[in-house]
């Protein structure tokens, strides 16, 4: 997956790693094998299940059960999966699709805008008080949101926005490890002098932020939105309990509910229409990850050396 | 994954249901249904039309729902179907325990009737006409939905039970179809003597199913009279199921494997569990869940306990109820009425449901269908008789799936260590009482 973006910077040092050398240094680690082939197995243990979703879902319903896990059976039935699942139970499948890019689109770029504007407050403004919200940053960033689903159910039953996309929404609004990471990556990235010299230029507030400090975010922008973007994606407890009203789930909850059809008397067993639609569901966070990866590598490094 | 998920969608429905019971308990003295309601009533409300949801997982009621709405314009169906099972139950007891939300109609299996009847969840349908179809449905799924001159939904499909083998199977080993029990346990020796991958069944301790076999067996461990409950499996019958069952376990003679799963489909496919006693809805799951051993299995008459005996049971089967706070009862009980008593019954047993009226059983173009899957047999024949062999004396839990959630830290030991079955019934009991005496029943010993 990398090797296509890191290539560029690698071509200008590539002569000067090749040149052989003795002792090892720190441009250069000393080659471990143990550690190579440990590695080998962890990213073959990763790509496994990768591997078997694509094989997998070229396969039809029978195709499935006579043919073995990691190869192709006799059938390939790819582009009859792909229509079959968008087709199935008048394309319902498209209308999850559409679902889960509102609930991304709102709540992940809401919970971004949300943790930048409130990193960089954090980072470049003194005020009373922000030793306190400090801590309850941190502390918010510990507890598993799978914990604040049920109490969250009963606070949003009470105001009646349960069975409603509001739901699902608004709690992915707050991302207190985006706020966290904006807030440490605007203290690195943008020189507290340049705002400074911004002001006194006789720049407003607003646009020193929208002029000189959004640009030297951007990495760090890229890195929460991802972050957001995959736990939205692939948020499943919350929409499981707020919402009742099939249109509105999400693909999580849509693809369980189809594979819970197999458990049931006289329901259609469409297992192949089940991994197909997790393959189609996975190839968006896909190409988010490849187009978005050279912004986020830059950010993730930022402030790990002191100049 | 999928265990803990359901165990802890369980822990929510429990916690919902409990709820329920106490909302029920707060507004029971006010019976909102005084009023009485007529046949005309239905016509009138079917004149001038309206909108009702119906929560239900049936495939077939998608062309029954169309139907309807053609034949009554002004009515608009809302069909709800993408849950089914625990995540059913847990929406349908949160919405009424909110009083908000809830539909109109909904689909509920005979198993889970009682729970939500005894909590006032549903409405009784005897004042709409309900009381004057009983005669209509075999005596088994009627038994069911109803409680003294009380009906708490119409019947929708029945699952009397038969015996699905795989005959290829079979044929190859030369094992002859078992008439008895005692022969299932040889033919269960002599197929996995033959093939030690291939089992008889698959059983790592299904609630739903031993139920049935106890049921076909002729004990009748719960005895129910509104809050009084009795509860005893040590009975002739559950004698005779634990001997079997017992051997086949001891002998390891079956396929550890949970039914429903992907394994399980893998199984029934490749030939590796040989045989399936469950109810007549088999074969619309057979068909799309195992296409590829089209032509291999064929059904039977269930094994009998004592040789001659025809004594059968249901296993599955599901009801429409409309809940006590539905907004529009009239049209749901006229829709109820025309999916699983009128013209419906036709289209959806056309579609593959298993009908639980009389005369869709008995009629001849049911009868003498032939199942491509099970090599062209008239297999509804053997369903039928089975549905007439039920016994109607059995009754469940009114918290069955309570007791259902927790028969496999009980009863399930037994299959995967080296519990007793008598023991784990006992302790299935035991564990049975206790809630329904925290729960306020009255359990007479």
């Amino acid at each position: 997956m990398s090797t296509s973006v890191t290539a560029s910077p690698a071509k200008n040092t590539a002569p000067r790693l090749r040149t052989p050398r003795k002792k090892h240094t720190p441009g250069k680690p000393k080659r471990n094998v143990l550690l190579t082939v440990l590695m080998a197995l962890m990213a073959l243990y990763t790509v496994v299940p990768l591997i078997w979703l694509v094989i997998n879902a070229t396969k039809t319903q029978s195709g499935l059960a006579d043919s073995g896990g990691l190869w192709f059976a006799h059938d390939f039935a790819l582009w009859d999966n792909i229509r079959t699942t968008f087709t199935y139970h008048d394309g319902i499948f498209g209308r999850w699709l559409l679902n889960t890019l509102l609930y991304v689109v709102l709540g992940a770029g809401g919970a971004t805008l949300l943790a930048v504007l409130g990193g960089y407050a954090l980072a470049k403004f003194q005020f009373p008080g922000k030793r306190a919200i400090f801590a309850v940053v941190i502390g918010a960033v510990a507890v598993p949101a799978t914990a604040l689903a049920v109490p969250t159910f009963l606070m949003f039953s009470k105001m009646g926005l349960t069975d409603t996309p509001w739901a699902v929404i608004i709690p992915s609004l707050v991302s207190p490890f985006g706020l966290y990471l904006m807030w440490v990556f605007a203290a690195e990235a943008i020189p507290t002098e340049l705002l400074e010299a911004a002001r006194m230029d006789g720049a407003s507030e607003v646009r020193t932020f929208f002029q000189v400090a959004l640009p030297l975010l951007a990495p760090g922008i890229v890195t929460v939105l991802l972050f957001t973007t995959v736990a939205t994606w692939n948020n499943y407890f919350l929409p499981l309990i707020m919402l009742k009203d099939p249109d509105w789930y999400p693909l999580t909850l849509g693809l369980s509910a189809w594979s819970s059809q197999a458990q049931t008397i006289g329901g259609d067993v469409i297992f192949n229409l089940v991994i197909t639609g997790s393959l189609l569901t996975i190839l968006p966070l896909i190409a988010a990850f490849l187009f978005l990866q050279k912004y986020w590598q830059s950010g993730l490094a930022a402030g790990s050396v002191k100049e | 994954m999928r265990r803990t998920t359901s165990r802890i969608l369980r822990g929510i429905a429990l916690v919902s249901t409990l709820a329920l019971g106490v909302t029920a308990c707060g507004g029971s003295d006010d019976d909102s249904d005084t009023k009485a309601v007529s046949a005309g009533d239905v016509q009138a409300a079917l004149d001038k039309g309206g909108n009702i949801t119906v929560w239900a997982w049936e495939p077939t009621l998608k062309t029954v729902a169309a139907d309807f709405q053609k034949k009554y314009p002004k009515v608009k169906i809302n069909l709800v179907g993408e849950r089914s099972g625990d995540k059913h139950y847990t929406a349908l007891s949160n919405a009424i325990s909110a009083g908000k939300g809830v539909p109109d109609v909904a689909q509920v299996e005979y198993f889970a009737l009682g729970q939500y009847s005894l909590t006032k969840g549903l409405t009784d349908l005897a004042p709409y006409g309900a009381d004057k179809l009983a005669s209509k449905y075999t005596p088994g799924p009627w038994n069911a939905v109803s409680d003294g001159d009380k009906v708490y939904g119409l019947p929708m499909d029945s699952g009397p039970m038969a015996l699905f083998y795989n005959k290829t199977v079979f044929d190859k080993y030369k094992i002859a179809v078992p008439t008895t029990w005692d022969e299932y346990l040889d033919a269960a020796r002599k197929l996995h003597k033959a093939d030690p991958k291939a089992y008889i069944a698959n059983d790592l301790g299904d609630p739903g199913f031993t139920t049935s076999l106890l049921w076909q067996a002729g004990s009748r461990p719960y005895k129910v009279d509104g809050t009084k409950v009795a509860i005893n499996f040590d009975d002739a019958g559950a004698k005779k199921f634990e001997t079997v069952w017992q051997k086949l376990i001891d002998e390891k003679l079956l396929a550890p494997v949970n039914g429903w799963t992907d394994d399980w489909y893998k199984g029934l496919g490749d030939g590796t569990i040989a045989t399936l006693a469950t109810g007549a809805w088999m074969p619309a799951n057979f068909t799309t869940g195992v296409p590829n051993a089209k032509g291999q299995w064929r059904a039977a008459a269930m094994p009998a306990w004592t040789k001659g005996d025809k004594a059968s049971a249901e296993n599955g089967g599901s009801s429409l109820a409309v809940p006590a706070l539905a907004k529009n009862k009239e049209l749901a009980y006229a829709f109820t009425e025309y999916a699983n008593a009128g013209d419906g019954v036709a289209s959806r047993v056309g579609e593959g449901a298993f009908p639980a009226t009389k005369a869709e059983l008995a009629s001849a173009a049911f009868q003498s269908k032939k199942f491509d899957y099970f090599g062209g047999q008239e297999a509804n024949k053997i369903f039928a008789e089975s549905a007439a062999n039920v016994a109607s004396d059995w009754s469940y839990l009114p918290f069955q799936p309570y007791a259902n959630s927790i028969f496999n830290d009980t009863v399930g030991k037994a299959y995967v260590s080296g519990t007793k079955l008598a023991d784990g019934l006992k302790a299935w009991q035991d564990a049975s009482v206790k809630y329904g005496e925290e729960q306020g029943f009255t359990i007479e010993k």
